[in-house]
């Protein structure tokens, strides 16, 4: 679904921040991207949306070369949350924030309303439906935004750090809805800093630094790679850190019933 | 010490709202302590903290009861101009507080405003990119730095106010675990050398709970619950309230009774593994 070939990118600050990545994320894959702040990661997820081109190498988002098609064309096909919403949220009333996508892809106005609905009660903001957008919290203005996003149903769902600003109940609700997406065979990536709400998604991890793609594979090999993870400024799952310091010590009975995945679970039910 | 900051029976709603933001809310901080405040979305830890740095009720409309005092003074008694100097505030997004061209001039910003005399702007200026350890970034364009940088320059902003309370809105939430870990760090080191009482509005408590004296819990514009982290985090219903409870203190009270695993205080990985090697099965 996407491909990035040998991909270089420069900022006009003469910064590298993207330098010689390849990498392929197939349909249906949920991807986290990880990395110190500064490693690429927003830049990376900029290209598959084609707000950036490449200096070099390519983009391939669901078989088009990103320098080929506009960012409109790209959007119908990629959807991204923001990490500030209020880069994204400009109508007058929060129905007409939804409806605004929705419109300019030429759904009809029912399927406009429903879609809308939908949106609105899956993140809770019903009651919101007439108010402004600027009235909204942090957290419930993210909510907004990926309401709006998934509204218009793209192939391909980007969150940047879509737990800032969420309290528990909320990101339980988050990865939740990245689940459902998956069963739809969405694919997804997710650029975040809270490891915390990775875990227990359980996505492939890409992990970044200075530009370049330095760790690629399943979270729970990639989450036990101390070092690795230390080297891109990435804290360890507490969870992983726990049963880590259990099988260093051959003494400690109490893992020997529970491999990494059943960890993740009685935790989460504890 | 005293109490830098006592809100008591404080109810607000904002002019166009169907209910109450805060509901006879009671706090009494001590100076120099590191408070944790936590609670769902919406649950009123933003009208609160409005209330303690004066936009409300100076700036926002609404149904006020009650009273806040910093240092011993009224908010609702006392100008903008004086709480800016008693209290200050660290937004969410540093990029909401930078705006100058350089990182010096950014961190003068609120002294310039004051009108202090421009001996005093310099010394406080050096002391606080010194505090900060970003003196060697005070010639730099702010939009040049990296987020944790950005979030250092703010805050070098806030302290060379010299505020004896200092308000973190979510400090970590744009940083990386690294970079997160060592504004934990700095808060608890500023409070050492400068007994400066923080207040830090937090979701991630895996973070804070080894540092902060205090977890304040809100839910619906009331407390319902306030402590040590520990007897917080091992209460019964802490869960319910939206507080995500740490993973190794969920498993430490999994464990707790178990012989060598005790609750006398929040453990790290290591030292909760260590304590159940302890134990025979």
């Amino acid at each position: 679904m996407i491909e990035f070939r040998d991909v270089t990118f420069v900022h006009q600050n003469g910064v590298k921040a993207l330098d010689g990545v390849s990498l392929k994320v197939g349909t249906g894959e949920v991807v986290a991207v990880v990395g110190e702040n500064g490693a690429g990661k927003t830049t990376l997820v900029k290209h598959v949306t084609g707000l950036l081109k490449p200096e070099s190498g390519s983009v391939i988002v669901d078989g088009v070369d990103t320098r080929d098609a506009s960012t409109a064309q790209l959007s119908r096909k990629v959807g991204v949350a923001f990490q500030n919403p209020d880069h994204q949220l400009f109508s007058e009333t929060v129905e007409e924030e939804m409806s605004f996508a929705l419109k300019n892809f030429g759904f009809s106005e029912d399927v406009v309303h429903n879609r809308v609905t939908w949106g609105l009660e899956l993140f809770g903001l019903e009651e919101y439906r007439k108010s402004s957008p600027l009235v909204l919290s942090g957290g419930e203005k993210k909510r907004l935004t990926l309401a709006c996003i998934l509204a218009w149903d793209p192939q391909v769902v980007i969150f940047d750090e879509p737990t800032v600003g969420q309290d528990a109940i909320q990101k339980e609700k988050l990865a939740g809805t990245i689940q459902m997406l998956t069963s739809t065979g969405k694919t997804i990536l997710v650029v975040s800093h809270d490891i915390e709400f990775l875990w227990p998604i359980q996505p492939r991890v890409v992990v970044m630094k200075g530009g370049r793609v330095v760790g690629d594979g399943p979270s729970t090999d990639i989450m036990q790679d101390r070092e690795l993870l230390g080297s891109a400024r990435v804290a360890q799952p507490q969870l992983v850190e726990l049963y880590q310091e259990f099988r260093r010590r051959p003494r400690a009975p109490f893992i020997h019933p529970l491999d990494a995945k059943r960890w993740v679970e009685e935790g989460l039910r504890a | 010490m005293g109490d830098i900051l006592e809100v008591e029976g404080l109810s607000f709603k904002y002019s166009d709202a169907p209910r109450n933001a805060v509901s006879g809310f009671n706090l009494a901080i001590p100076e120099g302590e590191i408070v944790v405040l936590a609670g769902p979305s919406g649950c009123g830890k933003s009208t609160l903290l409005r209330t303690v740095n004066g936009l409300i009720p100076h700036m926002y409309g609404g149904e006020y009861s009650g009273d806040v005092r910093v240092g011993g003074s009224s908010v609702k008694g006392s100008n903008m101009r004086d709480l800016a100097q008693s209290v200050g505030f660290l937004f969410q997004n540093p990029e909401n507080q930078i705006f100058m061209f350089t990182v010096e001039r950014d961190v003068a910003f609120g002294l310039e405003n004051l009108g202090v005399p421009r001996n005093e702007m310099r010394a406080r200026v050096d002391e606080a990119l010194g505090l900060l350890r970003i003196g060697d970034l005070a010639q730099r364009a702010p939009h040049e730095l990296s987020d944790g940088q950005k979030q250092r320059v703010a805050l070098a902003g806030v302290l060379a106010m010299r505020p004896k309370l200092v308000i973190l809105d979510e400090p970590t939430s744009l940083l990386d675990p690294r970079t997160a870990s060592e504004l934990v760090a700095l808060v608890v080191r500023l409070r050492k050398e400068l007994g400066t009482t923080f207040v830090v509005v937090e979701h991630r408590l895996d973070l804070l709970m080894g540092v902060a004296d205090r977890l304040v819990v809100m839910e619906g514009g009331k407390k319902v619950a306030e402590g040590t982290p520990k007897d917080v985090l091992f209460g019964e219903e802490v869960g319910t309230h939206g507080v995500a409870v740490p993973a190794v203190t969920r498993v430490q009270k999994m464990l707790a009774g178990e012989e060598g695993v005790g609750v006398e205080r929040l453990l790290t990985p290591s030292e909760l593994a260590a304590a159940v090697e302890g134990r025979e099965i």
